[in-house]
Protein backbone atom coordinates (compact mmCIF):
# COMPACT_ATOMS: atom_id res chain seq x y z
CA UNK A 1 0.00 0.00 0.00
CA UNK A 2 1.37 3.41 -1.01
CA UNK A 3 2.32 5.69 1.91
CA UNK A 4 0.06 8.66 2.50
CA UNK A 5 3.13 10.91 2.58
CA UNK A 6 6.48 10.12 1.00
CA UNK A 7 9.28 12.71 0.87
CA UNK A 8 12.82 12.17 -0.38
CA UNK A 9 15.35 14.98 0.04
CA UNK A 10 12.50 17.49 0.00
CA UNK A 11 13.63 21.11 -0.10
CA UNK A 12 11.21 24.03 0.21
CA UNK A 13 12.31 27.64 -0.04
CA UNK A 14 10.72 30.61 1.68
CA UNK A 15 12.15 33.33 -0.50
CA UNK A 16 15.76 32.13 -0.79
CA UNK A 17 15.83 30.51 2.65
CA UNK A 18 15.58 26.70 2.71
CA UNK A 19 12.88 26.27 5.36
CA UNK A 20 12.98 22.55 4.59
CA UNK A 21 16.52 21.45 3.79
CA UNK A 22 16.21 17.90 2.50
CA UNK A 23 13.63 15.94 4.46
CA UNK A 24 13.03 12.22 4.10
CA UNK A 25 9.74 11.04 5.48
CA UNK A 26 7.29 8.17 5.11
CA UNK A 27 3.88 8.26 6.71
CA UNK A 28 1.58 5.28 6.32
CA UNK A 29 -2.13 5.72 5.75
CA UNK A 30 -3.99 5.81 9.07
CA UNK A 31 -0.96 6.96 11.03
CA UNK A 32 -0.82 9.91 13.44
CA UNK A 33 2.64 11.51 13.32
CA UNK A 34 3.72 14.28 15.67
CA UNK A 35 6.35 16.76 14.50
CA UNK A 36 8.19 18.49 17.27
CA UNK A 37 11.07 20.89 17.29
CA UNK A 38 12.05 24.44 18.18
CA UNK A 39 10.53 27.51 16.56
CA UNK A 40 11.71 27.83 12.97
CA UNK A 41 12.49 24.12 12.66
CA UNK A 42 10.23 23.82 9.62
CA UNK A 43 7.13 22.20 11.13
CA UNK A 44 4.61 24.63 9.64
CA UNK A 45 6.45 24.65 6.31
CA UNK A 46 6.33 20.85 6.22
CA UNK A 47 2.57 20.87 6.80
CA UNK A 48 2.06 23.53 4.13
CA UNK A 49 4.18 21.52 1.68
CA UNK A 50 2.05 18.45 2.38
CA UNK A 51 -1.08 20.59 1.78
CA UNK A 52 0.19 21.54 -1.69
CA UNK A 53 0.42 25.21 -0.67
CA UNK A 54 4.19 25.50 -1.04
CA UNK A 55 6.22 24.30 -4.01
CA UNK A 56 8.82 21.59 -3.81
CA UNK A 57 12.11 23.26 -4.83
CA UNK A 58 14.19 20.07 -4.91
CA UNK A 59 13.80 16.40 -4.10
CA UNK A 60 10.76 14.21 -4.49
CA UNK A 61 7.42 14.23 -2.75
CA UNK A 62 4.15 12.36 -3.05
CA UNK A 63 1.12 13.04 -0.87
CA UNK A 64 -1.97 10.85 -1.27
CA UNK A 65 -0.46 9.78 -4.58
CA UNK A 66 -0.10 13.34 -5.89
CA UNK A 67 3.35 14.35 -7.14
CA UNK A 68 4.26 17.59 -5.35
CA UNK A 69 6.74 18.52 -8.09
CA UNK A 70 3.82 18.80 -10.52
CA UNK A 71 2.00 22.08 -9.77
CA UNK A 72 -1.24 20.81 -11.26
CA UNK A 73 -1.20 17.65 -9.11
CA UNK A 74 -0.26 19.68 -6.02
CA UNK A 75 -3.31 21.87 -6.58
CA UNK A 76 -5.55 18.84 -7.05
CA UNK A 77 -4.26 17.46 -3.75
CA UNK A 78 -5.64 20.43 -1.80
CA UNK A 79 -9.24 19.29 -2.07
CA UNK A 80 -8.29 16.07 -0.22
CA UNK A 81 -6.49 17.64 2.74
CA UNK A 82 -7.62 19.75 5.68
CA UNK A 83 -5.26 22.25 7.28
CA UNK A 84 -5.88 23.66 10.74
CA UNK A 85 -3.29 26.41 10.90
CA UNK A 86 -2.56 29.51 12.92
CA UNK A 87 -5.05 31.48 10.81
CA UNK A 88 -8.63 30.26 10.87
CA UNK A 89 -9.77 31.31 7.39
CA UNK A 90 -13.14 32.35 8.82
CA UNK A 91 -15.28 35.28 7.71
CA UNK A 92 -16.02 37.55 10.66
CA UNK A 93 -19.35 38.82 9.34
CA UNK A 94 -20.80 35.34 8.81
CA UNK A 95 -22.19 33.15 11.54
CA UNK A 96 -20.57 29.93 12.72
CA UNK A 97 -23.09 27.89 10.70
CA UNK A 98 -22.59 30.07 7.58
CA UNK A 99 -18.83 29.54 7.72
CA UNK A 100 -19.01 25.78 8.21
CA UNK A 101 -21.65 25.52 5.48
CA UNK A 102 -19.55 27.54 3.00
CA UNK A 103 -16.26 25.69 3.53
CA UNK A 104 -18.04 22.34 3.74
CA UNK A 105 -20.04 22.85 0.56
CA UNK A 106 -16.90 24.12 -1.22
CA UNK A 107 -15.45 20.64 -0.66
CA UNK A 108 -18.65 18.91 -1.75
CA UNK A 109 -20.17 18.29 1.69
CA UNK A 110 -23.95 18.08 1.93
CA UNK A 111 -26.27 19.51 4.60
CA UNK A 112 -25.98 16.36 6.74
CA UNK A 113 -22.17 16.57 6.76
CA UNK A 114 -22.35 20.22 7.82
CA UNK A 115 -24.89 19.49 10.57
CA UNK A 116 -22.78 16.57 11.81
CA UNK A 117 -19.64 18.73 11.86
CA UNK A 118 -21.40 21.44 13.86
CA UNK A 119 -22.77 18.90 16.31
CA UNK A 120 -19.46 17.03 16.54
CA UNK A 121 -17.65 20.22 17.51
CA UNK A 122 -20.29 21.30 20.00
CA UNK A 123 -21.43 24.22 17.85
CA UNK A 124 -25.04 23.24 17.25
CA UNK A 125 -26.38 25.15 20.23
CA UNK A 126 -26.50 28.87 20.84
CA UNK A 127 -23.15 29.43 19.08
CA UNK A 128 -24.51 28.23 15.75
CA UNK A 129 -25.98 31.60 14.77
CA UNK A 130 -23.39 33.84 16.38
CA UNK A 131 -21.21 35.93 14.01
CA UNK A 132 -17.61 34.76 14.10
CA UNK A 133 -16.47 38.28 15.02
CA UNK A 134 -18.18 37.84 18.38
CA UNK A 135 -16.42 34.56 19.24
CA UNK A 136 -13.53 34.02 21.63
CA UNK A 137 -10.23 32.65 20.27
CA UNK A 138 -11.11 29.14 21.45
CA UNK A 139 -14.56 29.28 19.87
CA UNK A 140 -13.01 30.46 16.60
CA UNK A 141 -10.65 27.50 16.79
CA UNK A 142 -13.59 25.13 17.28
CA UNK A 143 -15.37 26.69 14.29
CA UNK A 144 -12.26 26.28 12.18
CA UNK A 145 -12.09 22.66 13.30
CA UNK A 146 -15.75 22.18 12.34
CA UNK A 147 -14.97 23.53 8.86
CA UNK A 148 -12.19 20.96 8.56
CA UNK A 149 -14.44 18.13 9.79
CA UNK A 150 -17.19 19.10 7.32
CA UNK A 151 -14.67 18.78 4.48
CA UNK A 152 -13.99 15.12 5.48
CA UNK A 153 -10.32 15.29 4.41
CA UNK A 154 -8.19 12.19 3.90
CA UNK A 155 -5.14 13.93 5.34
CA UNK A 156 -5.44 16.14 8.44
CA UNK A 157 -2.67 18.69 8.88
CA UNK A 158 -2.85 20.20 12.35
CA UNK A 159 -0.56 23.07 13.29
CA UNK A 160 -0.58 23.67 17.05
CA UNK A 161 -4.13 22.29 17.17
CA UNK A 162 -4.53 22.49 20.94
CA UNK A 163 -3.54 26.17 21.14
CA UNK A 164 -6.36 28.37 22.41
CA UNK A 165 -8.65 25.45 23.29
CA UNK A 166 -9.94 24.80 26.80
CA UNK A 167 -9.79 21.35 28.41
CA UNK A 168 -13.06 20.20 26.84
CA UNK A 169 -11.99 21.54 23.48
CA UNK A 170 -8.72 19.63 23.65
CA UNK A 171 -10.52 16.42 24.56
CA UNK A 172 -12.93 17.00 21.70
CA UNK A 173 -10.09 17.58 19.24
CA UNK A 174 -8.27 14.40 20.30
CA UNK A 175 -11.50 12.44 20.01
CA UNK A 176 -12.15 13.81 16.51
CA UNK A 177 -8.61 12.91 15.43
CA UNK A 178 -8.95 9.36 16.72
CA UNK A 179 -12.30 8.96 14.98
CA UNK A 180 -10.89 10.35 11.72
CA UNK A 181 -8.02 7.86 11.86
CA UNK A 182 -10.44 5.04 12.64
CA UNK A 183 -12.28 5.93 9.44
CA UNK A 184 -9.07 5.83 7.39
CA UNK A 185 -7.64 9.35 7.57
CA UNK A 186 -3.98 10.15 8.17
CA UNK A 187 -2.97 12.89 10.60
CA UNK A 188 0.18 15.03 10.81
CA UNK A 189 0.44 17.19 13.91
CA UNK A 190 2.94 19.95 14.67
CA UNK A 191 2.84 20.90 18.31
CA UNK A 192 4.69 22.27 21.29
CA UNK A 193 2.08 20.78 23.61
CA UNK A 194 4.08 17.56 23.72
CA UNK A 195 2.39 15.87 26.66
CA UNK A 196 -1.00 15.88 24.96
CA UNK A 197 0.19 15.47 21.38
CA UNK A 198 2.53 12.56 22.20
CA UNK A 199 -0.35 10.73 23.84
CA UNK A 200 -2.27 11.11 20.60
CA UNK A 201 0.52 10.24 18.15
CA UNK A 202 1.66 6.84 16.95
CA UNK A 203 5.09 8.23 16.14
CA UNK A 204 7.18 11.33 16.88
CA UNK A 205 9.54 12.99 14.39
CA UNK A 206 11.89 15.72 15.56
CA UNK A 207 12.70 18.56 13.18
CA UNK A 208 15.73 20.80 13.62
CA UNK A 209 16.89 23.43 11.15
CA UNK A 210 14.61 22.27 8.37
CA UNK A 211 15.51 18.63 8.52
CA UNK A 212 14.75 15.56 10.60
CA UNK A 213 16.96 15.04 13.65
CA UNK A 214 18.29 11.70 14.92
CA UNK A 215 16.05 10.13 17.52
CA UNK A 216 17.06 10.36 21.13
CA UNK A 217 16.73 7.19 23.21
CA UNK A 218 13.40 6.98 25.03
CA UNK A 219 13.42 7.69 28.73
CA UNK A 220 13.46 4.66 31.03
CA UNK A 221 9.95 3.38 31.61
CA UNK A 222 8.54 5.55 28.81
CA UNK A 223 5.25 4.35 27.41
CA UNK A 224 5.04 7.15 24.81
CA UNK A 225 4.94 6.70 21.07
CA UNK A 226 7.79 5.31 19.04
CA UNK A 227 10.36 7.98 18.19
CA UNK A 228 11.92 7.59 14.80
CA UNK A 229 15.06 8.97 13.27
CA UNK A 230 14.53 9.68 9.59
CA UNK A 231 17.97 10.96 8.67
CA UNK A 232 19.80 8.36 6.59
CA UNK B 1 -17.58 26.01 -12.16
CA UNK B 2 -21.03 27.63 -12.03
CA UNK B 3 -21.92 25.83 -8.77
CA UNK B 4 -18.74 27.23 -7.23
CA UNK B 5 -19.48 30.68 -8.65
CA UNK B 6 -22.92 30.61 -7.03
CA UNK B 7 -21.41 29.54 -3.73
CA UNK B 8 -18.82 32.34 -3.73
CA UNK B 9 -21.28 34.99 -4.92
CA UNK B 10 -23.79 33.94 -2.26
CA UNK B 11 -21.11 34.11 0.42
CA UNK B 12 -19.89 37.57 -0.67
CA UNK B 13 -23.43 38.95 -0.88
CA UNK B 14 -24.31 37.50 2.53
CA UNK B 15 -21.23 39.23 3.96
CA UNK B 16 -22.40 42.47 2.33
CA UNK B 17 -25.91 42.05 3.75
CA UNK B 18 -24.48 41.60 7.24
CA UNK B 19 -21.83 44.35 7.02
CA UNK B 20 -23.86 46.82 4.90
CA UNK B 21 -20.65 48.38 3.57
CA UNK B 22 -22.16 49.13 0.14
CA UNK B 23 -25.41 50.49 1.53
CA UNK B 24 -23.96 52.48 4.42
CA UNK B 25 -20.64 53.64 2.96
CA UNK B 26 -20.33 53.25 -0.83
CA UNK B 27 -23.83 54.49 -1.64
CA UNK B 28 -23.64 57.65 0.51
CA UNK B 29 -20.20 58.28 -1.02
CA UNK B 30 -21.70 58.03 -4.52
CA UNK B 31 -24.55 60.42 -3.73
CA UNK B 32 -22.10 62.82 -2.12
CA UNK B 33 -19.91 62.82 -5.25
CA UNK B 34 -22.99 63.51 -7.36
CA UNK B 35 -23.95 66.45 -5.15
CA UNK B 36 -20.39 67.83 -5.12
CA UNK B 37 -20.22 67.65 -8.91
CA UNK B 38 -23.47 69.60 -9.00
CA UNK B 39 -22.09 72.30 -6.68
CA UNK B 40 -18.66 72.49 -8.31
CA UNK B 41 -19.88 72.61 -11.91
CA UNK B 42 -22.33 75.44 -11.35
CA UNK B 43 -26.00 74.80 -10.62
CA UNK B 44 -26.70 75.57 -14.28
CA UNK B 45 -28.92 72.63 -15.15
CA UNK B 46 -28.17 72.92 -18.85
CA UNK B 47 -24.50 72.11 -18.41
CA UNK B 48 -25.06 69.43 -15.79
CA UNK B 49 -27.61 67.75 -18.05
CA UNK B 50 -25.06 67.60 -20.88
CA UNK B 51 -22.28 66.33 -18.62
CA UNK B 52 -24.43 63.91 -16.62
CA UNK B 53 -23.37 60.80 -18.58
CA UNK B 54 -19.68 61.36 -17.85
CA UNK B 55 -20.32 62.35 -14.23
CA UNK B 56 -22.44 59.23 -13.71
CA UNK B 57 -19.74 56.87 -14.96
CA UNK B 58 -16.86 58.62 -13.17
CA UNK B 59 -18.84 58.22 -9.95
CA UNK B 60 -19.53 54.56 -10.75
CA UNK B 61 -15.81 54.06 -11.38
CA UNK B 62 -14.95 55.43 -7.92
CA UNK B 63 -17.57 53.19 -6.35
CA UNK B 64 -16.26 50.18 -8.29
CA UNK B 65 -12.80 50.75 -6.79
CA UNK B 66 -14.30 50.68 -3.30
CA UNK B 67 -16.34 47.56 -4.00
CA UNK B 68 -13.35 45.72 -5.50
CA UNK B 69 -11.08 46.68 -2.57
CA UNK B 70 -13.72 45.40 -0.20
CA UNK B 71 -14.17 42.12 -2.11
CA UNK B 72 -10.51 41.25 -1.59
CA UNK B 73 -10.13 42.72 1.89
CA UNK B 74 -12.54 40.10 3.21
CA UNK B 75 -10.30 37.39 1.74
CA UNK B 76 -7.12 38.89 3.17
CA UNK B 77 -8.25 38.65 6.80
CA UNK B 78 -7.19 35.66 8.92
CA UNK B 79 -5.72 33.47 6.20
CA UNK B 80 -8.73 33.65 3.90
CA UNK B 81 -6.68 33.43 0.71
CA UNK B 82 -4.94 30.21 1.79
CA UNK B 83 -8.32 28.83 2.79
CA UNK B 84 -9.67 29.64 -0.68
CA UNK B 85 -6.69 27.92 -2.31
CA UNK B 86 -7.29 24.85 -0.14
CA UNK B 87 -11.05 24.90 -0.56
CA UNK B 88 -11.29 22.75 -3.65
CA UNK B 89 -13.27 25.50 -5.40
CA UNK B 90 -12.60 25.93 -9.11
CA UNK B 91 -10.57 29.17 -9.51
CA UNK B 92 -12.73 30.10 -12.49
CA UNK B 93 -15.77 29.68 -10.26
CA UNK B 94 -14.20 31.91 -7.60
CA UNK B 95 -13.53 34.55 -10.27
CA UNK B 96 -17.07 34.46 -11.66
CA UNK B 97 -18.59 34.42 -8.17
CA UNK B 98 -16.63 37.39 -6.92
CA UNK B 99 -17.27 39.31 -10.16
CA UNK B 100 -21.00 38.56 -9.91
CA UNK B 101 -21.17 39.79 -6.32
CA UNK B 102 -19.35 43.02 -7.25
CA UNK B 103 -21.68 43.49 -10.23
CA UNK B 104 -24.81 43.10 -8.06
CA UNK B 105 -23.51 45.72 -5.61
CA UNK B 106 -22.62 48.10 -8.46
CA UNK B 107 -26.07 47.66 -10.01
CA UNK B 108 -27.65 48.73 -6.71
CA UNK B 109 -25.43 51.82 -6.60
CA UNK B 110 -26.11 52.60 -10.27
CA UNK B 111 -29.89 52.41 -9.77
CA UNK B 112 -29.71 55.05 -7.05
CA UNK B 113 -27.23 57.16 -9.04
CA UNK B 114 -29.41 57.06 -12.15
CA UNK B 115 -32.38 58.33 -10.13
CA UNK B 116 -30.11 61.00 -8.63
CA UNK B 117 -28.89 62.17 -12.06
CA UNK B 118 -32.45 62.46 -13.38
CA UNK B 119 -33.71 64.29 -10.29
CA UNK B 120 -30.72 66.51 -9.48
CA UNK B 121 -29.33 67.24 -12.94
CA UNK B 122 -32.68 67.30 -14.75
CA UNK B 123 -31.49 64.72 -17.30
CA UNK B 124 -34.02 63.39 -19.80
CA UNK B 125 -34.01 59.68 -20.66
CA UNK B 126 -34.86 59.02 -24.32
CA UNK B 127 -33.47 55.54 -24.94
CA UNK B 128 -34.33 53.15 -22.13
CA UNK B 129 -33.26 49.90 -23.90
CA UNK B 130 -29.83 51.38 -24.72
CA UNK B 131 -29.52 52.71 -21.18
CA UNK B 132 -30.27 49.31 -19.63
CA UNK B 133 -28.01 47.43 -22.05
CA UNK B 134 -25.17 49.89 -21.41
CA UNK B 135 -25.48 49.50 -17.65
CA UNK B 136 -25.49 45.70 -17.96
CA UNK B 137 -22.46 45.53 -20.28
CA UNK B 138 -20.40 48.22 -18.55
CA UNK B 139 -21.08 46.79 -15.08
CA UNK B 140 -20.06 43.32 -16.23
CA UNK B 141 -16.84 44.71 -17.70
CA UNK B 142 -16.04 46.74 -14.58
CA UNK B 143 -16.67 43.76 -12.30
CA UNK B 144 -14.67 41.30 -14.43
CA UNK B 145 -11.63 43.55 -14.94
CA UNK B 146 -11.84 44.70 -11.31
CA UNK B 147 -11.86 41.15 -9.99
CA UNK B 148 -8.87 40.23 -12.12
CA UNK B 149 -6.81 43.24 -11.02
CA UNK B 150 -8.12 42.93 -7.47
CA UNK B 151 -6.59 39.48 -7.03
CA UNK B 152 -3.40 40.70 -8.71
CA UNK B 153 -3.00 43.43 -6.07
CA UNK B 154 -4.44 41.38 -3.20
CA UNK B 155 -1.18 39.95 -1.92
CA UNK B 156 0.66 43.26 -1.88
CA UNK B 157 1.05 45.45 1.19
CA UNK B 158 0.37 48.55 -0.91
CA UNK B 159 -2.77 47.14 -2.52
CA UNK B 160 -5.04 50.02 -1.42
CA UNK B 161 -3.02 52.57 -3.35
CA UNK B 162 -1.81 50.30 -6.14
CA UNK B 163 -5.21 49.04 -7.27
CA UNK B 164 -6.52 52.42 -8.55
CA UNK B 165 -3.24 53.05 -10.39
CA UNK B 166 -3.42 49.64 -12.07
CA UNK B 167 -7.12 49.60 -12.70
CA UNK B 168 -8.16 53.08 -13.81
CA UNK B 169 -6.18 53.06 -17.10
CA UNK B 170 -7.52 49.59 -17.87
CA UNK B 171 -11.09 50.74 -17.29
CA UNK B 172 -10.80 53.82 -19.49
CA UNK B 173 -12.45 52.07 -22.51
CA UNK B 174 -15.45 51.34 -20.26
CA UNK B 175 -15.60 54.95 -19.13
CA UNK B 176 -15.43 56.24 -22.71
CA UNK B 177 -17.82 53.68 -24.20
CA UNK B 178 -20.37 53.88 -21.41
CA UNK B 179 -20.33 57.70 -21.43
CA UNK B 180 -20.84 57.86 -25.19
CA UNK B 181 -23.64 55.28 -25.10
CA UNK B 182 -25.28 57.09 -22.16
CA UNK B 183 -25.08 60.43 -24.00
CA UNK B 184 -26.99 58.83 -26.84
CA UNK B 185 -29.57 57.38 -24.44
CA UNK B 186 -29.95 60.60 -22.43
CA UNK B 187 -31.41 63.08 -24.87
CA UNK B 188 -29.22 62.10 -27.87
CA UNK B 189 -29.81 59.85 -30.87
CA UNK B 190 -30.05 56.28 -29.61
CA UNK B 191 -28.67 54.83 -32.85
CA UNK B 192 -25.35 56.60 -32.17
CA UNK B 193 -24.96 54.64 -28.93
CA UNK B 194 -25.17 51.06 -30.19
CA UNK B 195 -21.61 50.90 -31.63
CA UNK B 196 -20.32 52.03 -28.21
CA UNK B 197 -22.37 49.28 -26.62
CA UNK B 198 -20.54 46.87 -28.91
CA UNK B 199 -17.24 48.08 -27.45
CA UNK B 200 -18.55 47.53 -23.91
CA UNK B 201 -19.76 44.01 -24.70
CA UNK B 202 -16.41 43.16 -26.30
CA UNK B 203 -14.54 44.49 -23.26
CA UNK B 204 -16.76 42.51 -20.88
CA UNK B 205 -16.39 39.27 -22.86
CA UNK B 206 -12.63 39.74 -23.12
CA UNK B 207 -12.16 40.18 -19.38
CA UNK B 208 -14.64 37.44 -18.49
CA UNK B 209 -12.69 35.03 -20.70
CA UNK B 210 -9.27 36.19 -19.57
CA UNK B 211 -10.32 36.19 -15.90
CA UNK B 212 -11.77 32.69 -16.12
CA UNK B 213 -8.49 31.43 -17.56
CA UNK B 214 -5.99 33.46 -15.51
CA UNK B 215 -7.57 33.86 -12.08
CA UNK B 216 -6.16 30.57 -10.74
CA UNK B 217 -2.59 31.52 -11.61
CA UNK B 218 -3.00 35.01 -10.15
CA UNK B 219 -4.49 33.57 -6.95
CA UNK B 220 -1.44 31.33 -6.63
CA UNK B 221 1.09 34.06 -7.28
CA UNK B 222 -0.54 36.88 -5.31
Amino acid sequence: MEPAVQLRGAVTLLGRFPALAGIDLDVAAGEIVLFRGPNGAGKTTLLRLCAGLLPLARGEGRVLGHDLADRRQARALRARVGLLGHATGLYDELTVADNVRFWGRAAGADADDVAAALAGCGLDGRLRDVPVAALSAGQRRRTSLACLVARRPELWLLDEPHAGLDHDGRELLDDLVRRAVASGATVLVASHDLERAEALAHRVVTLVGGTTAPASPPAAGSVGPEEVALVP
Amino acid sequence: MFRDAGLVAGKDLRIELRSQVTMQQVLPFAVLVLILFGIALDPDRGFLGRASAGLFWVTVLFCALLAIQRAFTIEAADGGRDALRLSGLDPAGIFLGKAAAIAVQLLAVEAVLAAGVVLMYGTEVTGVPLLVATIAAATTGLAAAGTLYGVLAAGLRVRETLLPILLLPVLSPVLIGATKAFEAALGGVAADGWPWLGLLVTFALLYLTFGTLAFGTLLEES
